[in-house]
């Protein structure tokens, strides 16, 4: 028995296949085990077709495993619902995405407030703790701009004052410097190790190792299956 | 999600597409619009009907010559007059659901008041005739037991007549000569107003029958006894059909009418003339609930279309708000509110646009209108559930998508 904190992130043995049981069938995870501390900054690596989106929706409980076990901070991912999922999303997960995803319509300060409304904070506090969180990412000079009137770089981290919000214990990052050029890219990453060093358990997928090295731990996905970095195929089929 | 949230929500997403959103809402506009319109019509129709009814006697049944034939000349109605009042006593005896009967003879003449003179409409009557015709008293008395029997030259006049004879003087126990017989005028009727055909009831002096009979009618040369026109109040609205049926037994058995043969008078029932002329007051506000329910279904289809088509160009927007934390209730409150929000706003703008029709119509046409609070509250709760009832289904589809394929979704 250890006294340490338990893992933020725990699968064991997560199988994931489509078209179950017809001639499309897709077996994308083949029983992935893997450990993820509080507190710790992860990449996973792994070319297109690895099956790195099919783990980070996983990860992000936008889906459901086909096998396996899924503890997402304690909580059994396997026993919740549609509606079970969107509440664990909400209070555990902040999502980063390569196309920022924010509303085109809304303000960056509307863009932030946006999960609180879900979270049902009183409207009085939304405001002041919107401010806060674009605050921690460099913008409390941008609250009013639209999406449109942002540079890439001042959208992602619209974005990730967005998935902070809520004080999630997870923060997941797909390709979040995907759209950006390689300076403003270095600039989130050194925002996500800055979250990293305040306490968030950042996981990053990315099939770029130069992205990826910016990490604590890289772990490489290939062909439905993960290994720790440094492993290469060819030593497999040595 | 909270209430004023889901509001907010919906609010924004149809203000960014305000154009769209208004001309979504047309058909429930003009639905609402209709309904308005029509229940404003059909509630103005009912209430003149009641006021004509009890204008006219609530239970009244007329009785009136009808034409004769003599070697195939065949005169207009009333051209002879078959009734009586042998015909009067005979009904008000053998009939115990007649509450009030009086026979009727009328005529037109010059009145004079001093200097002012008024050319009107009189009419000789019984006591029974302003009960059945429910005339209130405003000035003065009714002309009495005593002058009906001794035939007294006692008059009650209408408010059309006072005015015209007496402007602002007392005209009670004044003397007004009727063509040349002097009356002196016994008391002054409240106020009836214009009735369903446009004629001034006001405009008119009463007299007792047997008064007007020996005096106004002397130089027409009537049998004895005549009457152009019986008028019967029946007790209770429910003996109508009963009393009209025995009225006309009553007066075939006294006249021996062969079984067969054509009668020599007519029986009507006022109100049901009445009704008879609102029908096609009807008819129209069948036509505009027809209109308005088409349009309500059209106006309900097309928010439907409209939320489909929403629902499709922000899927990438629906899968977002699941990603961060929006569940299936949450995504179907928003877009089951924005349907509603469509089509609440159309009906208000319908009710408004309801309201103003009405107005108008009650202005250029004949038709009387009636608001009421009711039918804006009737047509709110229409709309709302007009856009709760076809926002449902694109409000489920978009909660029933999948988070994963409407974040990758492209467009």
């Amino acid at each position: 028995m250890s006294s340490r904190r338990p893992p933020v992130i725990g699968i064991q043995g997560l199988r994931k296949v489509y078209a179950e049981g017809t001639p499309a069938e897709v077996v994308a995870l083949r029983g992935v085990d893997l450990q993820v501390a509080a507190g710790e900054f992860l990449a996973i690596m792994g070319p297109s077709g690895s099956g790195k989106s099919t783990m980070m929706n996983l990860l992000g409980c936008l889906d459901t495993p086909t096998a396996g076990s899924y503890r997402c901070d304690g909580v059994d991912v396997a026993t919740l619902d549609a509606s079970g999922r969107a509440q664990l999303r909400l209070e555990k997960i902040g999502f980063v995405f390569q196309g920022f995803h924010l509303l085109t319509r809304q303000t960056a300060l509307e863009n932030v407030m946006l999960p609180l409304g879900y979270a049902g904070i009183p409207v009085a506090d939304r405001r002041e703790r919107a401010l806060a969180a674009l605050g921690e990412v460099g913008l409390s000079d941008r609250a009013r701009h639209r999406p449109s009137e942002l540079s890439g770089g001042q959208q992602q981290r619209v974005a990730i004052a967005r998935a902070l919000i809520n004080r999630p214990p997870i923060l997941l990052a797909d390709e979040p410097t995907g759209a950006l050029d390689s300076r403003t890219g270095e600039e989130i990453l050194a925002l996500f190790k800055g979250l990293r060093d305040d306490g968030h358990t950042v996981v990053l997928i990315t099939h770029d190792r130069h992205v990826a090295e910016h990490a604590d731990r890289i772990v490489v996905m290939h062909d439905g299956e993960l290994h720790p970095d440094g492993w290469t195929p060819e030593e497999v089929a040595a | 999600m909270k209430p004023t949230d889901i509001l907010w929500t919906a609010l924004g997403a149809l203000r960014g597409n305000w154009l769209r959103s208004v001309l979504t809402a047309l058909g429930v506009i003009i639905g609402i619009a209709a309904v308005i319109v029509m229940v404003s019509v059909g509630q103005g129709t009912q209430a003149e009907l009641d006021r004509v009814i009890q204008n006219l006697g609530s239970n009244r049944i007329d009785i009136g010559s009808n034409f004769s034939r003599r070697g195939g000349v065949r005169g207009g109605a009333g051209s002879v007059f078959s009734l009586r009042s042998d015909d009067v006593d005979r009904l008000r005896e053998s009939i115990p659901e007649i509450e009030f009967i009086s026979g009727v003879v009328q005529g037109n003449a010059q009145l004079i008041n001093a200097e002012q003179n008024w050319q009107t409409r009189w009419q000789g009557v019984e006591d029974d005739f302003f009960r059945i015709n429910d005339w209130r008293l405003a000035e003065g008395e009714w002309i009495d037991e005593a002058a009906h029997a001794g035939a007294r030259t006692q008059a009650m006049i209408g408010q059309t007549v006072r005015e015209q004879l007496f402007g602002d003087l007392d005209p009670v126990g004044a003397t007004i000569r009727v063509g040349r017989v002097p009356f002196t005028v016994s008391g002054v009727l409240a106020p009836k107003g214009q009735s369903n055909w446009g004629q001034d009831q006001d405009d008119v002096v009463f007299v007792p029958l047997e008064t007007a009979r020996r005096r106004l009618l002397g130089q027409v040369n009537l049998p004895p006894g005549t009457v152009m026109q019986i008028v019967v109040g029946v007790g209770r609205a429910d003996d109508m059909e009963y009393a009209e049926a025995r009225i006309t037994e009553v007066l075939r058995e006294g006249r021996r009418t062969a079984p067969g043969a054509d009668d020599d008078f007519t029986v009507r029932n006022l109100s049901q003339i009445v009704s008879t002329r609102t029908q096609t007051t009807r008819l129209m506000s069948l036509l505009l609930g027809a209109v308005a329910t088409i349009s309500l279904i059209v106006g309900g289809i097309g928010i439907m279309n409209i939320m489909l088509v929403s629902v499709t160009e922000r899927i990438r927007e629906i899968g977002l708000r699941m990603a961060v934390g929006a569940g299936p209730r949450a995504i179907q409150q928003q877009f089951l509110a924005e349907a509603m929000l469509i089509s609440l706003g159309g009906g208000l703008i319908g009710i408004v646009l309801g309201i103003g029709g009405s107005i108008a119509m009650g202005h250029f046409t004949t038709l009387p209108v009636q608001l009421n609070l009711q039918v804006i509250g009737l047509a709110t709760a229409f709309s709302v559930a007009t856009g709760l009832f076809f926002g449902f289904y694109p409000a489920r589809k978009a909660a029933r998508l999948d988070p994963i394929e409407a974040l990758r979704h492209q467009g």
